[in-house]
């Protein structure tokens, strides 16, 4: 990914290979790296081998093939227990037999004890529980016991946390505001984490870079901003947002489609796959043009549009407030340049 | 566990292989123990003159014996249903006032295992039995199949009701609701929706109580009812003709087995739940008329009285005819015996049960399957039977230990395994696999983890499950007769013969004891519902296709 500097990676993922019972691999040589204090999310389908990989990565699964290193050791067949590796399961796997407190001081069985009580107030304040130290995980609400299982993940000072699918099994409005206070813990704590997700938003808005994995195989790594622009298949062009794909003949730095010659992003060659976001066209409402408004979806903010054009079917948002009636024929534009995805 | 250097450890790998082996290994003891015994006396029974064989098995006597065994069956099974089912409409589809204690009284009759049932029939009977002296009116001493069939089912028709009862409560309305759309009639409707959901709990009640009566030796030797274990029981202890009774166990077993199988081939394919997705709404209670309120009462009171308060009356009635000092300074010393066997024998199945529950829970797949099911036999098949294989086994290869207190300790834990198998499995499956690896991840090594996250989640399992087993053996009557070590005279075999030699007042003491431990047990089996509270939604379900749980419903009957 980046130029080999004197010190190794936090984390590092080389050929990472895991296969199910019947031969097909759940993961299919994955590498990728983590540094100090970097959060990652690993993104995709449900199914496509991220919460194995998470894992394989925490020693709880067996590594088929590949190795895992961390700081520069390889630690591929240690017992989970002795990586230091901090873990918050999606459903957070508190102790129901344990208060809140004895949850969270359940890591710190080596430490003095003097110690690890104080660091389990440390910890109980940081995540703002301090009130319901002798309740049990019973008693808590989704958020409450997700608190408490980060706190519980975090007092031994891991260097690295794995979230597996975190906010699944929470409400929307909980989940806004558990994504934050999750940053915010991760950072107070400066610990690196890696994300598993299948939701695009939750890895965008949380993620200083994405992983993306389909089908076992990881296709593209970047941030979040770079991925949406640029990304490398139609997998991930559709998976992150919406995208149009259209067929289309490059010529160096343009390209011939159905909508026109549009500009691309980086030159390409003969045919190709482009994908055009559904912001980057604009509608211009124009009796003569051959596209049509086929339907409208008010969204509040915005409107989103099926429009057809010969037989091509688009998907357009737009911010424009008067908006355009289903029926009536638009122009299309394309204002920023596109995406010529490899075949 | 002490960490491995790191250079070893890169091998390793981080699953629990060692784990793995350390539980299939106990695992396979267990059901080693479990097994070989019973193949021992097939070899053993085998080895025998062919012709000999067919001239004990070859007469009408064999005839009798299978047809006996046929008809209790078939009445006990059918008594019951007729007792149960509508109980279980009653008490769980209608607005009957009282619901609440009336279905306590319809599941307390658990307490009053079938041979104490049988004393309180015969104690009803002859000149000075309870009806002659109370009410004057004389009745025969009831025996042969009237009288078992009717001392079985009032014992065993609470199983059939408990799971009717719960049927009735999972039946949706949408289902009831749409026949009756399309145009079914009541009776219809009962026929063709209701009756077929009711099947699979009609089946597995069936399969206990079948089970039950197959294996019953204390009724029916009171009831003086010729079926095979009645008369494996004589071979043995009377006629001591170790072929005849060991080739009379093996048909016994037979039997058993095939009931077993019969039902899982019956309930192969059947899928009676909801297709549909979201929560099926439950039926609303039928509002039963004034007259029906009065006509449920009466029947649950009539099954109550003769399931429950016949024996209590019978039992007070000879206890006030005056129980000698000595009888009671008996009942203390074999109430000791009972003790110091069953608390071992428990413990011992509880610690043998772990590693069977383990396997099926965690480590899934052909050696656990097989595993678990040969965990069952000892309840599949009847006590008698299973105890005769070990009085084999240990006259020809261990005569040391013969009719020793080690010896019925092993047998009872492996007869009451299956009962310690539910409890702890069900309680594994609550503690789900993500417990044990967030404490691994927390830096606790696979032992550490066990004790310290699962160990505390299954213990109200483990503790349900020694107590299970252990009131279970304190009421156990045909193992200890087979097995028991000179003098030693538990409650069940100082009640049974003093029944059986017309000494009611003598038995008297001991039969009440017997229902007080029994009570318990019906406390314990009810109170399993509780669990740990979950912090959210249990992921793992248990695999279809392994043993049932006898306990699932309710513990099984086991004073056989």
């Amino acid at each position: 990914m980046t130029a080999a500097t004197p010190s190794p990676p936090l984390l590092e993922v080389r050929d990472l290979c895991r296969r199910f019972a019947n031969g097909i691999p759940a993961v299919d040589r994955v590498s990728f790296s983590l540094a100090e204090g970097e959060l990652m999310a690993l993104l995709g389908p449900s199914g496509c081998g991220k919460t194995t990989t998470l894992r394989m990565i925490a020693g709880l699964e067996t590594v088929d093939a590949g190795s895992v290193w961390l700081r520069g050791i390889p630690i591929t067949g240690w017992r989970p227990e002795r990586r230091g590796i901090g873990l918050v399961f999606q459903d957070y796997a508190l102790f129901p037999h344990l208060t809140v407190a004895d949850n969270v001081r359940f890591g710190l069985h080596r430490w003095p004890r003097a110690k690890a009580v104080g660091r389990t107030q440390e910890m109980l304040e940081l995540v703002g529980l301090t009130a319901l130290a002798r309740r049990y995980p019973h008693e808590l609400s989704g958020g409450q016991q997700q608190r408490v299982a980060l706190a519980r993940t975090l007092a031994p000072q891991p260097e690295l946390v794995l979230l597996d699918e975190p906010f699944s099994n929470l409400d929307a409005a909980m989940r806004l505001e558990m994504r934050q206070e999750v940053r915010r813990l991760l950072q107070r704590a400066g610990a690196a984490a890696i994300l598993v997700t299948h939701d695009q938003e939750e890895a965008m808005v949380m993620a200083d870079r994405l992983a993306v994995m389909e089908r076992g195989r990881l296709l593209q790594c970047g941030t979040p901003d770079a991925i949406y622009r640029r990304p490398a298949s139609a997998f991930v062009a559709s998976f992150l947002g919406r995208s149009n794909l259209l067929r289309g003949q490059a010529h160096g730095s343009a390209v011939d489609t159905p909508l026109g010659c549009l500009a691309l992003v980086t030159p390409a060659q003969g045919p190709t796959t482009i994908a055009v976001r559904p912001e980057q066209i604009r509608l211009v409402a124009d009796a003569q043009a051959a596209a049509t408004v086929e339907m409208r979806e008010f969204r509040g903010h915005d409107q989103l549009y099926r429009v057809r054009v010969g037989d091509i079917a688009l998907t357009v948002i737009s911010t424009n407030t008067d908006a355009l009636q289903e029926g009536e024929r638009v122009r299309l534009e394309v204002s920023e340049q596109v995406v010529a995805l490899p075949a | 566990m002490i960490a491995a250097p790191p250079h070893r450890s890169l091998r390793r790998r981080p699953g629990l292989p060692l784990a793995r082996w350390l539980v299939s290994g106990l695992g396979l003891v267990v059901a080693g123990l479990m097994v070989l015994p019973l193949v021992y006396l097939l070899l053993r029974a085998s080895e025998a003159d062919p012709a000999q064989v067919a001239a004990l098995l070859w007469r009408w006597r064999t005839v009798e014996l299978l047809a006996n065994t046929a008809a209790l069956t078939a009445g006990v099974l059918g008594l019951s249903t007729l007792i149960a089912l509508p109980l279980a409409w009653l008490l769980s589809r209608t607005n009957l006032h009282g619901r609440r204690w009336l279905n306590l009284l319809a599941v307390l009759p658990l307490a009053v295992p079938g041979y104490v049932m049988a004393y309180a029939l015969i104690g009803l009977a002859g000149n000075y039995g309870f009806l002659n002296q109370t009410f004057g009116v004389t009745m025969p001493r009831p025996q042969g199949w009237w009288g078992a069939t009717l001392a079985l089912s009032l014992y065993c028709y609470p199983y059939l009701y408990l799971n009717l009862r719960a049927a009735f409560a999972g039946l949706e309305a949408s289902l009831e609701e749409t026949a009756r759309v399309l145009g079914a009639t009541p009776r219809q409707l009962f026929r063709r929706v209701t009756l077929p959901h009711l099947m699979p709990a009609l089946m597995a009640g069936w399969l206990v109580v079948g089970l039950y009566v197959i294996g019953d030796f204390g009724a029916v030797a009171l009831m003086r009812f010729r079926v095979f274990s009645y008369v494996i029981y004589q071979q043995y202890a009377i006629a001591y003709d170790l072929l005849y009774s060991a080739w009379l166990s093996l048909i016994l077993i037979a039997i058993a087995l095939l009931v077993v199988w019969a039902e899982s081939k019956l309930r192969q394919g059947q899928h009676y739940s909801a297709s549909g997705s979201g929560s099926g709404r439950p039926l609303a209670p039928l509002r039963l008329p004034a007259w029906g309120q009065v006509l449920g009462l009466l029947f649950c009171l009539a099954v109550a009285a003769a399931a429950l308060g016949l024996p209590v009356a019978v039992l007070s009635f000879w206890i006030s005819r005056g129980v000698s000092q000595a009888t009671w300074q008996g009942l203390l010393t074999s109430f000791v015996q009972s003790l110091s066997m069953a608390a071992p024998a428990a413990l011992l199945a509880g610690l043998m049960a772990i590693p069977v529950a383990v396997l099926a829970v965690r480590f899934p797949g052909r050696l656990s399957r097989w595993v678990n099911r040969l965990s069952f036999v000892g309840y599949a098949v009847p006590a008698l039977a299973f105890a005769l294989a070990f009085v084999f086994v240990t006259l020809r290869s261990a005569p040391w230990l013969y009719q020793t207190r080690g010896l019925l300790v092993l047998v009872y834990a492996l007869a009451f395994l299956a009962l310690a198998v539910g409890p702890i499995r069900s309680a594994l499956y609550q503690a789900r696999p993500a417990i044990e690896e967030a404490a691994r991840a927390l830096g606790l090594g696979p032992l550490a983890s066990f004790r310290r996250a699962t160990l505390p989640l299954i213990q109200p399992g483990l503790v349900a499950a020694v107590v299970l087993v252990f009131v279970t053996v304190m009421k156990e009557l045909p193992i200890a007769f087979l097995l028991a070590p000179p003098g030693f005279r538990p409650l069940a075999i100082q009640m049974f013969s003093r029944t059986s030699e017309g000494m009611l007042v003598e038995a008297a003491p001991y039969a009440a004891a017997i229902i007080a431990f029994s009570a318990l047990a019906v406390g314990v089996v009810l109170r399993r519902d509780r669990q740990w509270p979950q912090t959210s939604p249990t992921t793992t379900v248990p695999d279809s296709t392994e043993a049932p749980d006898p306990t699932a419903a309710i513990a099984p009957p086991s004073c056989r």
